[in-house]
């Protein structure tokens, strides 16, 4: 089960939630109302499913997921926060540390200039002080990558990717996440203008020969 | 090789483990005593053998001139079909291992007149045949059948709610099926010992006689001359039927050969096959232990056994494809699930059945049924899923539910849905009454809302907007009325089909006193549930005609829709299954049967929906219903969980024949790589059945798969995909059932 939270305070290039981006948005749901839904769907998730908190950025909310989450665990269920690792304050760290098995963490580009092209904002480092954060407490974190043709697909930036995270051990696998154009409707949609516009999308060999390099520095590369 | 053949068949069972299966008839405990349970991976698995590719590939050939030459190849008409009135038949003699067809000849279909003349004489004439002239002199003037005798006695309430759509596709005109012989029987005992046990039981049937008890002798007795037919059948293939199977090729050909002595003797509109995999596995696996064969030969053996099935065919007419569209036989065979000991029925040949799909290719018959446990191996699960993702030809049914609610774990699926407890139970069919209509009458002072025949007394008509409490009164009357008029029917037509057209061959395979289900349907939950709602929580003013008639519902404010887990609206649909039921159940039963209800449409939905006038929910008259318990096309819009959870709250106990479930998701929803789609398919499954659902379908495609299809057919000969508990080939379909199949929910998310 997937919940996706209200806000974010980058603004990147290819967001297909771009409609998640404005932090007065959404719809406001009761906690003890998703705990119901998350225990309507327990049975179906498996060994590996639960509920995964997406966004928007849901760390913007952390001190109202503490609460959601400390439920979630009362009951059993599995919680993996998927985000972009800008935060990582005190009510980010007891979120992280006490009640989330899994961490899903975007790593936007390796260089200062390709993360302010992408995110329109400052700062690579608050990705790599969260993976070490999480690498500290020895819980379980996968990376994702968006792989975009010439912006970050280039050979050099796959091996710096790999060469700063292969010795962490708590890192399960590593995403590639092939960028698409499903979300262009929705910028449209939001009278914004799509700055990505002439992007492509990888082909399958692209896909296949930046698996390749990155099968080199951790365990388990996949391509969603 | 000759000095191997020897010992093969020199091979005697004195090594089988010994039990009360040798004192008396009873399969279950050898399978107990004897099955080995397997527990490992599809590895082992083996692709067709040259002798099975060149069997196929003639079969691949009769199919497409089957298709060529609109739907039938050939026709005897110059005999009646029974167990020993065709002298043997091959496909290609030298290929073949497992032996033995319905006729002498490959395709060639098969007067069953005894069901109903008529029906025999209108699909002939609609493939452009004639029967010959002694035939038709026979049963135009001298022999009576089930469809003369019922339609003597049909009143005329019974013939306007079956001809204004209440009732549809009662086997009124046609064989009732969904009797399981036990097939294995002839296997495990040879037909001798089989005929020894009737004799006794014949003969313990003393008087004072009663018409129950003439019956049963009489019933009897023919089940004994249908198992001296079997041994002459098996005569013409030069089997000796009349004693035990010795090895594994026997124990399948004997298996197929009392299966092939039902569907001589009856063309019912379904013919399943029990649950063989776990017994035949017993002869293959000491087969293989002793070296007299190899793994290609079991998988052979499965594969030219399924191929068989695969070419079992009826005489049907063109109005019979309307209720069951594709030409279906439901040779269900019930795979896997677990004993009451805690082991699992899971063995080598479960794998070797479900590979089929892959050395012959995805089909829709035989109708495989995995039997769903938590406690299945996991290898097994992740296989089952492997095979619905790439195939979307099999179909799941929750055995920790079935085993526990109805008592044993050696039963069949009839039909569809349905448990059936092998050799030791039966059930009568009854099709389906029309729910959604039965609503209307509630709305409509009782009358029929199309031709306005009064059908109820006792209910007024309503003003102005629907008020749920009068509403739920009126649909109470109209619902007991409905009942009893298809409980007369049911009464009558079973009656007449054990007087006229009884299953002497399946009989003679099943304990002499079994119980006996009568197994009643209803259609429409999804309209009836939604209707519902919008009465309660919307604004609902009917429209209505001059005659006073309802037309069109005028509909204000939102409502729920069943399919979404949403309890407002869930709850109206489990107990309008639950109010029906009931009324059955106050009814007397022809021999006492139990009465047991499920919620199934086959492919009526859409002729159901053709008969029945605008609905409250909003639903035009003529829209196609939902299939089966389904939750409304488009209207389970908050991901498959949901719409999965929603059907999973009608309860199995109001419902004991089946509750049918026909999901379809895009491959992208379920994982992006294939390893993930296993696994959550798995996950999906185990949640379902979790919650206490009873039956899914599952299909895994693109509609764009389906809309290549219609378009360029001749690139999807064999593209199977899951309807209303059971599977069709997709361009056998026509145009309307094809279109109504792709206007489904695909669900995009889970």
């Amino acid at each position: 089960m997937v919940v996706f939270l209200q806000g974010c305070k980058l603004k990147c290039v290819y967001c297909h939630n771009p409609d998640t981006i404005d932090t007065h948005g959404g719809e406001d749901m009761d906690i003890e109302t998703l705990v119901q839904k998350a225990i309507r769907m327990k049975s179906y998730f498996g060994e590996t499913g639960g509920v995964t908190v997406s966004g928007g950025e849901p760390l913007l909310q952390a001190t109202n997921l503490i609460a959601f989450f400390k439920r979630l665990k009362e009951e059993n269920i599995h919680t993996t926060i998927d985000t972009n690792g800008r935060i990582l304050n005190h009510p980010v760290t007891e979120l992280l540390d006490d009640y989330t098995d899994l961490i899903m963490l975007d790593i936007k580009h390796m260089t200062e200039e390709g993360f302010k092209k992408i995110t329109g904002q400052k700062n690579k480092e608050t990705a790599f002080l969260m993976a070490k954060h999480r690498e500290a407490t020895g819980k379980k974190m996968w990376l994702r990558y968006v792989l975009i043709p010439e912006i970050t697909s280039h050979p050099e930036l796959l091996h710096q990717l790999g060469a700063y995270f292969k010795d962490f051990t708590t890192i399960e696998q590593l995403e590639i996440q092939p960028y698409h154009k499903l979300g262009v409707h929705k910028w449209e949609a939001l009278g914004w203008e799509y700055p990505l516009k002439n992007a492509r999308e990888n082909t399958e060999a692209e896909l296949q020969s930046a698996k390749a390099i990155l099968s080199n520095y951790f365990q388990k590369v996949k391509i969603n | 090789m000759i000095l191997e053949e020897m010992v093969s068949v020199a091979t005697n069972n004195n090594d089988f483990k010994k039990g009360v299966w040798n004192t008396s008839i009873n399969v279950r405990d050898f399978i107990l005593q004897n099955i080995l349970p397997y527990h490992g991976n599809d590895h082992f698995l083996v692709g067709p053998s040259p002798k099975t590719v060149a069997l196929w590939n003639v079969c691949k050939k009769f199919t497409q001139e089957e298709r060529e030459r609109n739907g039938v190849h050939s026709v005897d008409t110059e005999t009646i079909s029974g167990i020993a009135n065709f002298k043997a038949g091959y496909i290609d003699r030298e290929n073949e291992v497992i032996v033995g067809l319905q006729t002498d000849a490959l395709l060639k279909r098969a007067m069953k007149p005894f069901g109903g003349y008529k029906v025999v004489q209108k699909a002939l004439e609609e493939h452009g045949f004639q029967p010959s002239d002694e035939i038709n002199t026979l049963f135009s003037k001298y022999v009576k059948t089930h469809n003369d005798g019922v339609f003597d006695v049909y009143n005329s309430e019974i013939k306007k709610l079956r001809n204004l759509g209440f009732l549809t596709g009662l086997p009124d005109n046609y064989a009732r099926g969904r009797i399981i012989g036990d097939y294995r029987r002839v296997a495990l005992y040879g037909i001798d010992r089989l005929i020894e046990a009737k004799k006794q039981d014949l003969a313990s049937i003393k008087g004072p006689m009663t018409d129950a008890v003439i019956r049963l002798r009489e019933e009897v007795a023919e089940q004994i001359k249908a198992l001296k037919d079997m041994i002459v059948m098996g005569n013409h293939y030069n089997l000796e039927l009349n004693r035990p199977a010795e090895n594994a090729q026997e124990a399948v050909q004997w298996t197929y050969m009392a299966y092939l002595a039902a569907v001589k003797e009856q063309d019912g509109a379904a013919m399943s096959l029990g649950n063989v995999a776990s017994f035949l596995d017993i002869y293959i696996e000491r087969d293989l232990q002793n070296g007299f064969i190899s793994e290609e030969e079991a998988q052979e053996f499965i594969d030219q056994f399924v191929m068989k099935l695969r070419m079992v065919r009826h005489l049907r007419m063109a109005a019979y494809d309307e209720i069951f569209a594709g030409d279906p036989t439901w040779v269900t065979e019930a795979i896997g699930g677990m004993l009451h000991d805690g082991r699992t029925k899971v063995t080598k040949t479960a794998f070797r059945f479900l590979h089929t799909l892959y050395n012959l290719g995805p089909s829709p018959e035989p109708n495989i049924t995995v039997l769903w446990s938590p406690y299945l191996p996991t290898n097994f699960k992740k296989y089952c899923s492997k095979v619905a993702i790439e195939t979307s030809s099999i179909q799941f049914e929750n055995d920790a539910l079935m085993r526990t609610t109805r008592g044993s774990d050696d039963y069949g699926i009839a039909c569809c849905v349905s448990y059936q407890e092998l050799g030791k139970q039966i059930q009568f069919f009854g099709a389906r009454t029309n729910l959604a209509k039965t609503l209307l009458l509630a709305i409509n002072g009782g009358r029929c809302e199309i031709t306005g025949t009064k059908i109820v007394d006792g209910i007024e008509p309503i003003q102005g907007v629907l008020d749920y409490e009068k509403v739920m009164a009126n649909f109470a009357i109209a619902m007991k009325k409905v009942a009893q008029v298809y409980n007369d029917a049911m009464n009558i037509i079973h009656y007449m089909h054990d007087k006229y057209y009884y299953e002497k061959a399946q009989m003679a395979l099943i304990d002499t006193n079994p119980d006996i289900n009568i197994a009643y349907g209803i259609a429409g939950l999804s309209i009836v549930a939604d209707s519902l709602s919008a009465i309660k929580y919307a604004k609902v003013t009917p429209i209505f005609n001059e005659e006073g008639l309802t037309v069109d519902f005028k509909i204000e404010g939102n409502f729920p829709t069943y399919g979404n887990d949403d309890d407002r609206v869930d709850l109206i649909a489990k107990d309008a299954v639950k109010a029906f039921n009931d009324e059955l159940k106050k009814l007397a039963v022809y021999k006492n049967a139990t009465p047991t209800m499920s919620v199934l449409t086959i492919t009526s939905n859409v002729v159901y929906g053709k008969k029945t006038g605008a609905t409250p929910d909003g639903r035009a008259y003529g829209v196609p219903f939902a299939p089966g318990a389904n939750p409304m096309h488009g209207r389970d819009t908050n991901g498959a969980i949901a719409s999965l959870n929603s059907v999973s709250k009608i309860d199995y106990r109001d419902s004991l024949d089946g509750i049918s479930n026909t999901f379809s998701i895009v491959p992208k929803s379920l994982g992006a790589t294939k390893e993930e789609q296993i696994d959550n398919l798995v996950g999906t499954l185990t949640g379902y059945f979790d919650h206490g659902a009873q039956h899914l379908n599952v299909n895994v495609f693109d509609k764009e798969t389906l809309l290549d299809a219609m378009e360029h057919p001749e690139n999807h000969p064999q593209l199977t995909i899951r309807v209303s508990g059971y599977a069709v080939n997709f361009i056998r379909l026509t145009k309307e059932q094809q279109m109504e199949v792709i206007s489904r929910s695909f669900h995009e998310s889970l």
